[in-house]
Formats: C-alpha cells, sequence, structure tokens
C-alpha cells in the first residue's frame, strides 16, 4: 500500500501497534511450533504463519465492545482481544488456565468477556452465529459490530451462504471475511469454486464485496475501518476478501507436498512483517534497531507464556463432567 | 392470539400460544423466529397477531433457512436475548442438526458461553403428513450432551415446560406434537405457572405395569389403561414430559411398585428413548422385576403417507393391551 496513504489514514501509534502484535503472533506461533515438533504439544497446529496481517488488521479496526467470531488462522485477533500468549499456550498444552480449562484445544477458543465466539471446527458454522449476534445488537439498538470469518472453502458451506442472505436481507450489522489461502487443507481453489474471485459470492447477495491485500496490514485495517464504519452507521454488511496465501501445512503433522514450490516462493516475498516494516522504514516509523527492539519484546513475552502455561496445572479427570448445561447465576449477571 | 381466563377451557395449541405470549410481555429480551410466522402467523397459527402485538424485530420471519436461523438464534442468545425457534414441523430440524449439536450443545461446555434458547419442534404423526411432516426427531438429540428435550402431553404441561424452556440458560428442545394441538383441552390456572424441566409425572396411579411415554402416546396408554381396568389389570403411566434430563426417580419408583415395565413410542424402536429407559431398567432396577421390559414403538420405517400405512406404523391401543395382558400373566 502506498506509504503516502498509510500516513495521511493511519495513527503512527496505531501502525506500530500493528506492528507488534504482527511479530508477537509470529514469535508465539513459531514458538508452538517447535513444542509440537518437541512433543510437548498433541493434536493440531493451525498457524497464521504468512497470513498474520488479516487478524491483525481487522481485530485493530474494532471497538473494546465489538464481537469477533474468528477464522482458524486469526492468532493475532485473540492476542488483540485480550487473551494472552501464555493462556494461547496453555490452551494448546490442555492446562486448566486455558480460556477453555482442557475442554478443547489449540485455537478452538472463546471469551465472551472479551467479545470472541469460540471457534468451531465445522468451517462456517460460526457465521449465522454471528448474524444472531448482529441481530441482537441491531434489536437492541446498540451501535455495535461483528466480524466473522471462514477460509476459502467455508464459503463452500451452506452456512457460509445462509449467512450471508440473512445478513443482507436484516441490513445487519456484521463484517464477513474470507480468509482467502488458496488451499483449503489440500483442496487448492480450483476445486472448491468455479469463480475466479470469491468476492463474486457478495454479489447473489447484493452484498458490497471488496478484494484486499491480505498480506499489507494497512489495506486490511484499512479496509475493515470502511467496512466497520458501514455497518455501524446501519448501512448492513460488507463481504471481504483477504487475498493470501497459506505458508505451512493445514496443520504442522501436513508438509503440504501438494503445493507448488514457486508458489510458495513467490509468496515469501509477499511476506506480512517484511511488508509492514518496509512501510514503517519509508514512514520513518521504525528501522532496524526498533524492529530488533519489538522482537526483543515478543520473544520474552512468548518465554513468559511458555513459562506460565508450563507451570499451569492440567485438568483433573473427573472435570470431564462438568459444564455440560449452564446455570441461571451465569445468566442473570 | 387467546387471552387466559380462569374458567375457558384452552387447547394445547393456545396454551403454547399463550406461554409465547405472556413470556414476551413479561421478558423484552424474548423473541420469535421461524418461517411464516409473522404475516401469516405461522403454519399452525400459533403466533397469529404477535406481529401486530410485538412488531417486525420481535417476530422475525426468516428466510427458508433453518441452519441459518437456528445459527442466528445462538449467536443471540449469547449476546443476552432468548430466543425462541420455530421448526415449521420438527422433521425440518434435520437442516440444522449441525447448529444444534456441534455449536448450541457445546458451546457452554467447550468455553462456558451459555445459549439460552428454545426451538419449538412441531412432530408426530396421525395427521397425514407422510415422511417429512410427520417425524418424530428426539431420538437424535437425545444423544448429544449439552441440550435440554421436553415433550408435553397437556396444555398444562405444554404451557407450563414452555415457560420453563424460555426461563431456562440452556438450549431447549420443545417437541409438541401436533396431533394434540386442537384435540386436547384444559382449563388453566389465570395466574402464572412452570412446570419444572426435569420432572416426569404420573399421569395415571396404578399397581400392576407401569407405563412410560411422553407426547401423544401419553393418551393411548390412558386409554389402553381404561380398557385394562374392566379386566383388572391396573396400569400406571408415567409421563416423561422431560427426555433430558430424564427424572430417573420418578421412573424407578414407579416399577419398583409395579415390577413390571412397558416402554411406549411413537419414534423408531431401535435406539429410541425406550431403548435406553429399557436398559435403565436392567442395571437399576433389575431385582425387582417380574417380568421383560417391553418395547411399543414405530417400526423402523420412515413415517408412511396412505391411511392404512399410517395406522398400520403408529403404536395403537390394542398394541398396548396386547402387551399388558402378556406381562400380566408373569
Amino acid at each position: 500500500m502506498d506509504s503516502a496513504v498509510v500516513a495521511q489514514e493511519i495513527k503512527r501509534a496505531d501502525l506500530l501497534q500493528m506492528y507488534y502484535y504482527l511479530r508477537l503472533t509470529r514469535t508465539l506461533e513459531d514458538r508452538i511450533t517447535a513444542l509440537y515438533r518437541q512433543g510437548r504439544i498433541v493434536g493440531g497446529v493451525y498457524t497464521s504463519h504468512g497470513m498474520e496481517a488479516i487478524a491483525v488488521g481487522y481485530a485493530s479496526a474494532l471497538e473494546c465492545d465489538d464481537v469477533i467470531a474468528p477464522f482458524h488462522r486469526d492468532m493475532g485477533a485473540f492476542l488483540i482481544r485480550g487473551i494472552t500468549p501464555g493462556e494461547v499456550i496453555a490452551q494448546y498444552l490442555g492446562k486448566r488456565t486455558g480460556p477453555t480449562k482442557g475442554k478443547d484445544g489449540n485455537v478452538h477458543m472463546g471469551d465472551l468477556k472479551r467479545g470472541i465466539i469460540g471457534f468451531v471446527s465445522h468451517l462456517a458454522d460460526n457465521l449465522p452465529v454471528a448474524t444472531g449476534a448482529a441481530l441482537a445488537f441491531k434489536i437492541r439498538g446498540e451501535a455495535r459490530v461483528v466480524f466473522a470469518g471462514t477460509g476459502d472453502g467455508g464459503t463452500s458451506r451452506g452456512d457460509f451462504h445462509e449467512a450471508m442472505n440473512f445478513a443482507s436481507v436484516r441490513k445487519l450489522p456484521v463484517v464477513i471475511f474470507c480468509n482467502n489461502n488458496q488451499y483449503a487443507y489440500s483442496t487448492p481453489l480450483r476445486y472448491q469454486m468455479a469463480i475466479k474471485d470469491v468476492v463474486e459470492r457478495a454479489n447473489a447477495y447484493a452484498m458490497p464485496g471488496e478484494i484486499v491485500d491480505g498480506n499489507d496490514v494497512a489495506a486490511v485495517y484499512l479496509s475493515s475501518r470502511r467496512a466497520i464504519a458501514r455497518a455501524r452507521a446501519g448501512e448492513g454488511p460488507t463481504f471481504l476478501e483477504f487475498k493470501t496465501m497459506r505458508m505451512h501445512g493445514h496443520s504442522e503433522h501436513d508438509p503440504a507436498k501438494y503445493v507448488p514450490r514457486e508458489l510458495l516462493e513467490e509468496w515469501k516475498k509477499k511476506d506480512p512483517i517484511l511488508n509492514a516494516e518496509q512501510i514503517l522504514r519509508q514512514l520513518g516509523y521504525g528501522d532496524d534497531a526498533y524492529f530488533q527492539e519489538v522482537g526483543q519484546r515478543v520473544k520474552k513475552e512468548v518465554a513468559e507464556g511458555v513459562e506460565f502455561a508450563e507451570r499451569s496445572p492440567l485438568p483433573e479427570g473427573p472435570e470431564v463432567l462438568e459444564g455440560v448445561f449452564a446455570t441461571e447465576e451465569e445468566v442473570s449477571t | 392470539m387467546t387471552t387466559a381466563t380462569a374458567t375457558r377451557e384452552v387447547t394445547y395449541l393456545e396454551a403454547i400460544s399463550q406461554a409465547l405470549d405472556e413470556e414476551m410481555t413479561r421478558d423484552e429480551r424474548v423473541f420469535l423466529l421461524g418461517e411464516d410466522i409473522g404475516v401469516y402467523g405461522g403454519a399452525f397459527k400459533i403466533t397469529e397477531g404477535f406481529l401486530q402485538k410485538y412488531g417486525e424485530w420481535r417476530v422475525l420471519d426468516t428466510p427458508l433457512s433453518e441452519s441459518g436461523f437456528v445459527g442466528a438464534a445462538i449467536g443471540a442468545a449469547m449476546m443476552g436475548l432468548r430466543p425462541v425457534v420455530e421448526m415449521q414441523f420438527a422433521d425440518f430440524i434435520s437442516c440444522a442438526f449441525d447448529q444444534i449439536t456441534e455449536v448450541a450443545a457445546k458451546n457452554h461446555y467447550r468455553w462456558g458461553a451459555p445459549v439460552p434458547m428454545v426451538i419449538r419442534a412441531p412432530f408426530g404423526g396421525g395427521v397425514h403428513g407422510g415422511p417429512f411432516h410427520s417425524e418424530c426427531p428426539e431420538g437424535w438429540f437425545f444423544h448429544s450432551p449439552g441440550l435440554k428435550l421436553v415433550a408435553p402431553s397437556t396444555p398444562y404441561d405444554a404451557k407450563g415446560l414452555l415457560k420453563a424452556a424460555i426461563r431456562d440458560p440452556n438450549p431447549v428442545i420443545y417437541f409438541e406434537h401436533k396431533f394434540l394441538y386442537r384435540r386436547v383441552k384444559a382449563v388453566l390456572p389465570a395466574e402464572d405457572f412452570i412446570v419444572p424441566i426435569g420432572r416426569a409425572e404420573v399421569k395415571r396411579s396404578g399397581t400392576d405395569i407401569t407405563v412410560v411415554t411422553y407426547g401423544a402416546m401419553v393418551h393411548l396408554a390412558l386409554e389402553a389403561a381404561d380398557v385394562l381396568a374392566k379386566e383388572g389389570i391396573d396400569l400406571e403411566v408415567v409421563d416423561l414430559r422431560t427426555l433430558i434430563p430424564l427424572d430417573k426417580e420418578t421412573i424407578f419408583n414407579s416399577v419398583r411398585k409395579t415390577s413390571k415395565a412397558i416402554m411406549l413410542h411413537e419414534d423408531n424402536k431401535t435406539g429410541g428413548i425406550g431403548a435406553e429407559i429399557a436398559a435403565l431398567l436392567a442395571e437399576e432396577c433389575f431385582g425387582c422385576l417380574d417380568g421383560p421390559i417391553l418395547r411399543i414403538a414405530a417400526p423402523d420405517t420412515p413415517v408412511p403417507f396412505s391411511t392404512p400405512l399410517e395406522e398400520y406404523f403408529l403404536p395403537k391401543v390394542v398394541d398396548v393391551v396386547t402387551a399388558a395382558r402378556k406381562l400380566a400373566a408373569y
């Protein structure tokens, strides 16, 4: 994105904060991947490696009392909403201090107090749920917005379409995005849909849509900000297609040999952190020393997170029986 | 819409309508969504007049999109509202199966978010609805932890259980039996009341054989009891009212008294709720049983359309009478 436009549209402090979250996300997820390779994490590890700008960009554009229903490669959004690196690692380690207390793993984290609707593996399931949250805001006349997304594969599901349709029919304050990272597990886009751009799906619902460079945090932030403002003003939903590339396997067990190496090489040059550093340099907001300093800071935070998670207790077996039903007290507050 | 009076008899259908109306008046968080519930007043006219009274944002006509609007209800419930979804027919709930079992049922367990919502599901046969308008899908959800399931058989229970469901902090599927809509009537109390979720009721006290049942089959069991009484066989009819959480105490107490048990339901036999209760009785009440636990249920086929086929399919009074005679001989 043109640095003059960035300078004009985004505050320096906001841009620096986004850079910080890009680095924190990358460092945290790299550490989680390392823990997985050491056998200390079991189960799936779904990272946003190379796609960090999407979650960081959109979550930075939201207000505190807005709500997100993130995609499973949106670690930056969790961090910005206040989930700490320690909680994330505890979640991955199945510890009681993770947001789900060991009931669920990895990126399946939610917390209503922090405005996060917990991820469901059935992709696009949370999009109808997001429209309902937006409906609640509309019914109560609250100026709050829901930001919800899925991947390119998720847009093939009926729930995606049912949500797009309902959101548009009732002009709900929701932004629906697609993290188009070219692959749904091993299935490339060409076997997922016959259209060229996912954004074409929005036309069928009379919903404004935009294609955005998902590796440019400033572009993601600005497009999200526009869509959020539109939703908040009561003008209805917007669809955003963030184009990016999945740089790792579906999960860390997957070497992703089905992805052509050249494609990865090409996208490596568009790395969102390198992109952000280039803009920061051009604007004189940051230099190598600054980038290094941020790197040290996030490394320390992640190390503290690992320590916190490892110190945390595992749940006891009988806790499996707790929490199937909610109690009266939980809904009366 | 109907007004509660202390002396007028109301139908099962009117009782449901009253419960919705009173809860919407009592609590502004309660709102309705579903297909054709607004202008048209619902396929069975349960919400007739509601749109005019409560406006289009509390009585939402949705697109034909069961998964979409159940998902929307889940989201609204998490944000503090109390949605009541109308499935036009319980059969269509299959389109929303994923939202109900994967999202609504698991949310609180996984990450602590309560989902206080109700799905009204008009179910059951005997109305010439055929394979897609007569189903009893409660068995699918009986096996999904995190949901509460209720199935009233009388106007009193219909009203009281719906109010309790709306006030419950969990997702509740409310199975209302279409056959009973205009066939059963009662005078209801004028004051506010609920029927607590999780409590069965002995609808007829007897000494010889327990029939455990719910929904429209309660009335079938009561009819059979009248026939059998003339033969000196005294049936006790336990109306489950709530399927999850199951009132084991009432079931066990009854069977400990009579020593004989028949499971009666309109749902298919294999893997039905009767099978689970039979297993519970075998585990918990084996020592007091004086005969085999019998099941009377629909055969393992879809619900057929043509009258003789549907009559053959549905459990009948004679089935209960025959089974009871067989058990009485032990």
